[in-house]
């Protein structure tokens, strides 16, 4: 519940500063997915921890952090003051982005230009930290081939209760994923891109399992599915450095897609946000997925 | 393609391993990721004659130059590293089947080789960059592969080490990432080349000092610099055997990798007093590593703990002469380096060899093993020979070159603490190598009857050759030592000169 609404704060909080798609992502993640997946956890490991029999206060620690503390206070002392203009930040490389982006990438939200094409490779990295991430997940949750159609979880989420929620979801979700799709096509002119509709996507489909179930849901996207297609996004991605490799220009150099530099440099962003989505939404389905199967085998042990 | 080279290197492992993910079958997926592997090792080497050929490579990410886009940048000590690694890396693997399909269920080996490519690539994306913010995000993809990697251990206490690294690892990144900001903040760049250019101006500023101390103290935690090393003797016992070979020859040897660039390349400490106590700071640590860690080493009675232990003091060595502050000292660690990945690499797979046999590596169980594995053994004899420093061994020659460097500046005692250490190391080799060559096999009374079956044959061939051409190598380039002692020295130089 705080964590949700920790969430939530910080998600305001990006909008106050004007980190419009941070936001969405917190809003999404923050405030939806991960206390979802913190409640899944406690589910499966138990309410109550015991109490250590002699709580001892690390002092040691305590104080070593409050000199830390203190000294980064001291450090940043003569930072340059926020939102400052003359900040080095503002001064260096920044000034071109603002400048020239327009003419060179042709799209009016510079943060995709820096992000999808300027550092495109920091992109791909971040997609694949998310990919390992999956991988990491998936290979500590899923232990054995489990049998199929089998979904304890759905006996939980009885049919007749929750009705009044089950109606508004039924409205909401399709608007939630249309809303996805619209993020991610239209991140080149407003604030958007593959993370934020990756994880909007995401958060559609889990809420639609929280209210149908897990067996209506692997009709449309099992286990398999999204394991495939977790990989087949990063691999997207890579593939457009690889044509630019293979053209002879460097890795990622979106100039060899098209003979108009700027359209070139829309093909790329799209086909590489498009991977990104794909990721993303796939990853974070992946990871819910498998935290449900390992709340059933708690539940089949339970009533062993 | 022969330009693309700097960024194949790390986009073969890095496509490698969603491709990977897709075979979903055990023996593919382990023939594939050693294709990849080996191509990224060939990959390597070429970039290296490249170096060699026409010095520093720059190279261009999406055709942006270099502060606005991101930038490879190739060097004599970047391109030394990427070849320790990646080779570590394909031998590793060809020798993990056996020990995968043992330690591991089968349903998540694929995932155990796409984990070990991508924790491949993100080592080596660290090292081949010339960005501040494209390390990070590398060292996050190496980083979460790793805490997957040594989770996969079939001990249950696994999940409890690969949990206290993520969470001491988390921690280092973090501060990583803190010092990078600051950076940015002070400078307004992030590429490596540029902010040593521009980090002089403000390098008064308690900003920059404090993102010094940052990523000193990340970067430490990382290559577990003594007394921050306590996450890595668990994380190496419980890890799978091949995971720990790999890790051991590996990641600490990357984190080194990023002290020495930050150290010497972005940051340029003006004042002398500053300097010199940075350096003793050093010097300190890395002798107290040396000697506590060997000690520790002697009284652990798994075989992999103590090797671990032993890690951290070779660490030291490194640190050692890193705070030399020398060309000569640096020349020494740059060498350890590559030497410690080819013992500790052997010593390793070693190990994994006799925990094939016996399931685990206590000093109890190996009396009298090596009759029935002698090829095993006798290697396991070499490479501990090298981990002492035994002349004609690559371990006497960076301890050469680190004696010599302590002499160049009339620092005695470090000389005194070096041979302390190597005794120490005598001990806790013998140790093993007396249980396993002399004392007469144990009774295997308990119920397993079928063990004495099993343990009767020697490792199989897929283990053997790549412990041996590690073993091989130990002794190949402890007496031919040109290619490790050119290299490292005009890396050094390079560092002294170009910075």
């Amino acid at each position: 519940m705080l964590f949700s609404i920790y969430g939530l704060i910080s998600a305001s909080f990006f909008m106050s500063m004007d980190a419009v798609d941070v936001a969405f992502t917190e809003a999404a993640v923050g405030a939806g997915v991960s206390p979802l997946l913190m409640l899944a956890t406690l589910a499966s490991v138990g309410r109550y921890q015991k109490k250590p029999t002699d709580p001892e206060i690390p002092k040691v620690a305590l104080l070593l952090v409050i000199i830390t503390g203190i000294l980064l206070i001291i450090g940043t002392l003569d930072m340059p003051a926020f939102g400052a203009a003359d900040a080095p930040a503002h001064q260096h490389v920044a000034p071109r982005y603002i400048k020239e982006s327009p003419e060179e990438i042709g799209i009016p939200n510079m943060v995709t230009s820096v992000l999808a094409s300027y550092r495109a490779y920091d992109t791909l990295g971040e997609v694949v930290v998310i990919f390992t991430a999956g991988i990491g997940v998936l290979s500590l949750l899923n232990f054995r081939r489990r049998r199929r159609n089998i979904h304890l979880i759905d006996d939980i989420i009885a049919i007749d209760e929750h009705k009044i929620l089950r109606i508004v979801s039924k409205i909401l979700i399709p608007p939630i994923l249309i809303f996805g799709l619209y993020v991610q096509f239209h991140g080149d002119f407003g604030p958007g891109g593959g993370f934020q509709a990756g994880v909007i996507f995401a958060a559609a489909i889990i809420l639609y399992v929280l209210f149908f179930g897990v067996k209506y849901a692997h009709q449309v996207v099992n286990q398999t599915f999204v394991r495939v297609f977790s990989a087949i996004g990063v691999l997207l991605y890579g593939s457009v450095g690889v044509v630019s490799l293979l053209n002879g220009k460097n890795f990622l150099d979106y100039h060899v897609l098209a003979e108009n530099p700027t359209t070139a440099q829309h093909i790329g962003i799209l086909v590489i946000e498009l991977g990104v989505g794909i990721t993303v939404a796939c990853v974070m389905i992946l990871i819910f997925f498998s935290f449900i199967e390992n709340i059933e085998k708690v539940i089949q042990e339970l009533r062993k | 393609m022969i330009s693309h080279l700097p960024i194949l290197q790390v986009i073969i492992p890095l496509l490698g391993a969603p491709a990977c993910l897709l075979l979903n079958r055990p023996n593919l997926a382990w023939l594939f990721s050693i294709l990849v592997s080996v191509l990224t090792l060939i990959t390597s080497i070429a970039l290296l004659m490249q170096v060699q050929a026409q010095g520093t490579i720059s190279y261009m990410l999406g055709g942006w130059e270099a502060p606005w886009g991101i930038e490879y940048r190739i060097d004599f000590i970047n391109a030394f590293v990427l070849v320790i690694v990646s080779a570590l890396g394909a031998i590793t693997l060809i020798a993990a089947k056996d020990g995968i399909s043992k330690e591991i269920a089968e349903p998540k080996q694929p995932l155990f080789y796409v984990s070990f490519l991508l924790c491949l690539a993100g080592l080596l994306g660290i090292t081949a960059t010339g960005d501040a913010f494209n390390i990070f995000v590398f060292l996050e993809i190496s980083s979460l592969a790793t805490y997957t990697l040594i989770a996969m251990g079939d001990d249950r206490r696994a999940l409890w080490s690969s949990y206290q690294y993520l969470i001491v690892g988390t921690i280092g990144a973090t501060f990583i990432l803190i010092g990078i900001g600051l950076m940015y903040m002070m400078t307004g760049t992030l590429n490596i080349h540029d902010l040593a250019e521009r980090l002089p101006a403000v390098t008064a500023s308690n900003a920059v000092l404090a993102s010094y101390a940052f990523i000193l103290v990340g970067v430490a935690l990382k290559l577990a610099l003594f007394p921050l090393h306590f996450w890595l003797p668990n994380a190496y016992t419980y890890a799978p055997n091949i995971v720990t070979v790999f890790l051991a020859g590996t990641a600490t040897k990357v984190a080194i990798y990023l002290l020495i660039r930050f150290n010497f390349d972005v940051y340029e400490i003006s004042a002398p007093q500053f300097k010199y106590m940075i350096n003793m700071v050093f010097i300190t640590l890395g002798i107290m590593a040396v000697i506590i860690a060997s000690w520790t080493a002697i009284y652990q009675t798994n075989i992999k703990r103590m090797l671990a232990y032993s890690s951290v003091a070779q660490i030291g060595y490194m640190i050692l002469g890193f705070g030399l502050d020398s060309v000569s000292g640096l020349q020494a660690s740059l060498l350890h380096l590559f030497n410690h990945a080819l013992m500790k690499g052997g010593l390793f797979i070693a190990l994994t060899a006799v925990a094939l046999k016996l399931g685990k590596v206590e000093l109890d169980d190996l009396n009298g093993l090596a009759k029935k594995m002698p090829w095993t053994f006798a290697a396991f004899v070499i490479g501990g020979l090298s981990l002492i420093g035994v002349p004609l061994t690559v371990g006497f020659v960076s301890k050469w070159y680190l004696v010599v460097a302590a002499a160049e500046q009339q620092q005695w005692y470090i000389i005194g603490f070096v041979l302390l250490g190597s005794l120490l190391a005598v001990i806790y080799i013998w140790r093993v190598v007396e249980a396993a060559w002399f004392k007469p096999p144990k009774e295997l009374q308990n119920a397993a009857g079928n063990v004495t079956a099993t343990t009767s044959r020697e490792a199989p061939v897929l283990i053997l050759i790549p412990l041996w051409i590690l073993i091989l190598a130990n002794i190949y380039f402890g007496i031919d030592t040109r290619f490790p002692v050119s290299i490292s020295q005009q890396a050094a130089q390079l560092l002294f000169g170009g910075a």
